[in-house]
C-alpha cells in the first residue's frame, strides 16, 4: 500500500493539456511592475496554504487509524451520508458502485471513481462537515478517510493513514481517466457529420 | 451654452401649436387613443437605488432542497433582451453557500512557485489597470436534461445556467506579472473564500492568456451570489473554474486534482473512461422566441429570436429550421458579436398554422458546428451529463402551443 504513486496517466493527460494550450502562452507581452501589494510572510503563507498534490506534496503531519475514523464518521458524517457511507437524499454516497462505470447505472463514489486517496483526504479537510467545514483535526482527517476508504475494501481494517502513507495509497480507478479528446462530433458547414481525425483536432486548438 | 428647455414646458407649447395649426377638438387633444387621460399623477420620487418596475416578475428559478447553500438557480432567459444578462438574474451555483465578504478585508494570496509570494488587498487591486470584457458563463451540466431525453419545458428550464455579464477587473496576466513565475510553474490552483474553499487547477498558460480576476459586473460590483468581492473569470470554460470569491492563487507544477476536477466535472463515456479538465464549452444555441411554455396567437408573422455562445471563440453563423432539420436558413446575427460572448441571432418567420419544429444550429470561427443530439450520444453516450450542446428543438402545435415534445 506504500508504494510510489503511479503517475504515468496523470502525465499523459498533463501532457496533452499542455501542448493544447501552449500556443496561448506564446504571446507573452512585457511585464510591467507596479509594486502594489505586500509580501507574503512564510507565516502567513503556511497559514492560509492547504493545498494538497496527488503526490502528497502538502500534507501535514498527522496519523489516524480506521478504528479511530470509524468513531468521527458515525459522530460527524454518518447523520448525512448514511451509517454505512450509503448517501441520503441529497448527500452523495460514499461507498460501492464498483464496477458499474460502463453500466446503464453507474454509481460515481470515492471506491468506484475518485482516482486519488489525496483528494479525499483534501476535500474533507476543506470542505466536510458539510455544516461546519474547517472543525476537524488533521488527525480525524486521516481517520475519517482512512475509514471511507475500508468501507470501500481499499485498505484493511488495521491499516493507519499518515503524511507518509496516504499518498501511496492505489485507487481501483486511478487509471479510468483520459485526456479531453473534443472536438469529438462536429459537421462540416457543408452539411454531413463526420468525426474529425486527429489532425484536424490538433489544427483546431 | 445649453438651452435647457424643460420637457413640460415643450410639450405644453408643441401641445398649443398643434392645436392652434389643426384646429383638434378639445377632448382629442386631452386624451389619448384609447380615451385614457393624457395626463399622469405626480409620480414617484427620486431613490438611491433603482429596482425595476413592479410588473416585471422574471425570476430565477430553483428546486428547493435540504441543502439550501448547495445547487443551482436558472436564468428566464426567454424574458432578456440583448446580449448581457442582468446582475440579479445570473444563474447561481454555490456549493456551501454565499459567504457575506466585507472588502475591507478581503485579500488575495499569489504564493507557491514564485519569486515574490504577495498578498492583495481590494485598494490594491483597484490601484491596478483595468480590463472590461463581455464573456458567457455556462456551467458545464447546462442542458444534461436534454442530452438525457427529458428536454427543459422552456430556455429557462434547459439552457438557464447560462449567463453573460460584462465583467471589470485586473487581467491575470498582470498579478501574476508582480509575483513573477518560476520556470517550473506549469499550473495553478485558485480557491474561493467559501466555506467549502472550492478550488480547481487551471493551466498557466490559460491564466496568462484571458483570464480575469473581476471585481465589476455590469458597472457594478460583483454580486454576493456572483463571487464578492473578487472572483475569477475564464473566459469560454465551464462554470466551476470561474472561482468566485477568490482568495488564493498558488502556483505549482502539476494539477492538484481536487474533488472537482479529480472526481466531479469529468465526463464518463462508455468505455467506462471518464474524460478529465473538459474545461471548454462548446459552441451551443438555443431559440428563446418562439420557445416552450409560449403561444402562438395564431397564424402570422412572427420573430424568432435566439443566442448562441462558443467557448473557443466568436460565433459566425447561425442557421435555422422550421422542418425537422430538413432545411435551413441562415438567421441575422444582431447586435454585439463578441468572442465566449453571447451572440444574438434572428430571423423573420411566418407561421402557416401547421404543426411543425423550430431548430437553431451555430457554427463559431473555429469552423466547429453545432451537433445533433444523436451525434453527441452515438459517441458520449449518457452516463457523462455535463458539457453537453446538442441542437435544441421546440414544437409548434395547431393550436398555437409551443413545448419541448
Amino acid at each position: 500500500m506504500c508504494k510510489a504513486p503511479d503517475t504515468s496517466r496523470f502525465v499523459q493527460i498533463t501532457a496533452a493539456i499542455s501542448f493544447l494550450v501552449a500556443s496561448m502562452a506564446a504571446s507573452a507581452q512585457a511585464q510591467t511592475r507596479y509594486n502594489v501589494g505586500r509580501a507574503a510572510t512564510p507565516a502567513e503563507i503556511r497559514a492560509r496554504d492547504i493545498s494538497i498534490a496527488p503526490d502528497g506534496t502538502g500534507l501535514p503531519p498527522g496519523r489516524g487509524s480506521v478504528a479511530e475514523g470509524r468513531v468521527v464518521y458515525r459522530n460527524k458524517c454518518a447523520s448525512c451520508h448514511g451509517d454505512r457511507g450509503q448517501g441520503i437524499a441529497d448527500f452523495p454516497a460514499l461507498v460501492g458502485g464498483q464496477g458499474t462505470l460502463t453500466s446503464r447505472t453507474p454509481l460515481q463514489t470515492v471506491g468506484s471513481f475518485w482516482p486519488y486517496a489525496t483528494t479525499v483526504w483534501d476535500y474533507i479537510h476543506r470542505a466536510m462537515p458539510y455544516q461546519r467545514p474547517g472543525t476537524l483535526s488533521n488527525g480525524e482527517v486521516y481517520a475519517v478517510t482512512a475509514y471511507i476508504l475500508n468501507m470501500n475494501h481499499i485498505i484493511p481494517a488495521n491499516a493507519e493513514l499518515s503524511e507518509k502513507t496516504l499518498a501511496g495509497v492505489r485507487m481501483p480507478n486511478r487509471d479510468g481517466f483520459v485526456a479531453d479528446p473534443r472536438p469529438d462530433v462536429s459537421r462540416s458547414p457543408a452539411g454531413s457529420a463526420h468525426r474529425p481525425t486527429d489532425a484536424s483536432r490538433k489544427s483546431r486548438n | 451654452m445649453r438651452k435647457d428647455i424643460s420637457r413640460r414646458t415643450f410639450l405644453a407649447s408643441t401641445a398649443a401649436s398643434l392645436g392652434a395649426l389643426s384646429s383638434l377638438p378639445h377632448e382629442m387633444s386631452r386624451h389619448g387613443p384609447s380615451g385614457t387621460p393624457s395626463s399622469s399623477p405626480l409620480g414617484a420620487p427620486r431613490r438611491p437605488y433603482g429596482d425595476r418596475s413592479p410588473y416585471e416578475k422574471s425570476a430565477r428559478y430553483f428546486k428547493p432542497s435540504s441543502t439550501p447553500g448547495t445547487g443551482a438557480s436558472r436564468t428566464p432567459l426567454q424574458d432578456l433582451h440583448g446580449i448581457i444578462t442582468p446582475s440579479a438574474l445570473h444563474f447561481e451555483r454555490h456549493h456551501a453557500g454565499v459567504p457575506q465578504i466585507d472588502p475591507r478585508h478581503h485579500e488575495l494570496m499569489i504564493h507557491g512557485l514564485v519569486e515574490r509570494p504577495l498578498i492583495f488587498t481590494m485598494k490594491d487591486i483597484l490601484r491596478l489597470p483595468p480590463v472590461s470584457h463581455i464573456h458567457f458563463l455556462e456551467c458545464a451540466g447546462n442542458t444534461a436534461s436534454d442530452q438525457l431525453g427529458q428536454p427543459g419545458s422552456d430556455p429557462q428550464m434547459s439552457h438557464g445556467l447560462l449567463s453573460c455579464s460584462e465583467w471589470t477587473g485586473v487581467s491575470l496576466k498582470t498579478l501574476l506579472d508582480q509575483v513573477g513565475p518560476r520556470p517550473k510553474a506549469s499550473w495553478l490552483i485558485a480557491e474561493g473564500s467559501d466555506a467549502s474553499r472550492l478550488s480547481r487547477s487551471l493551466p498557466l498558460a490559460k491564466a496568462l492568456d484571458d483570464v480575469i480576476v473581476a471585481y465589476g459586473q455590469n458597472g457594478e460590483a460583483l454580486r454576493p451570489e456572483q463571487g464578492y468581492p473578487l472572483r475569477l473569470i475564464v473566459p469560454g470554460w465551464e462554470g466551476n473554474v470561474n472561482i468566485k470569491w477568490l482568495g488564493r492563487i498558488d502556483l505549482v507544477d502539476q494539477p492538484y486534482m481536487t474533488r472537482d476536477e479529480a472526481a466531479f466535472y469529468t465526463d464518463l463515456v462508455p468505455n467506462g473512461k471518464a474524460r478529465m479538465f473538459t474545461f471548454v464549452m462548446e459552441a451551443k444555441s438555443v431559440i428563446t422566441r418562439p420557445a416552450g411554455g409560449q403561444h402562438l396567437d395564431g397564424p402570422g408573422f412572427y420573430e424568432i429570436e435566439g443566442m448562441a455562445w462558443s467557448g473557443r471563440g466568436s460565433i459566425t453563423r447561425v442557421e435555422v429550421s422550421t422542418d425537422e432539420g430538413k432545411t435551413w436558413r441562415d438567421a441575422e446575427l444582431s447586435s454585439l458579436v463578441l468572442p465566449k460572448a453571447v451572440a444574438r441571432f434572428r430571423l423573420p418567420w411566418r407561421w402557416d398554422g401547421s404543426e411543425l419544429s423550430l431548430q437553431s444550429r451555430c457554427t463559431d470561427d473555429t469552423g466547429y458546428v453545432q451537433p445533433t443530439r444523436d451525434e453527441l450520444v452515438s459517441v458520449r453516450g449518457l452516463n457523462g451529463t455535463d458539457h453537453y450542446n446538442g441542437i435544441k428543438a421546440w414544437y409548434v402545435h395547431r393550436d398555437g402551443k409551443v413545448s419541448h415534445v
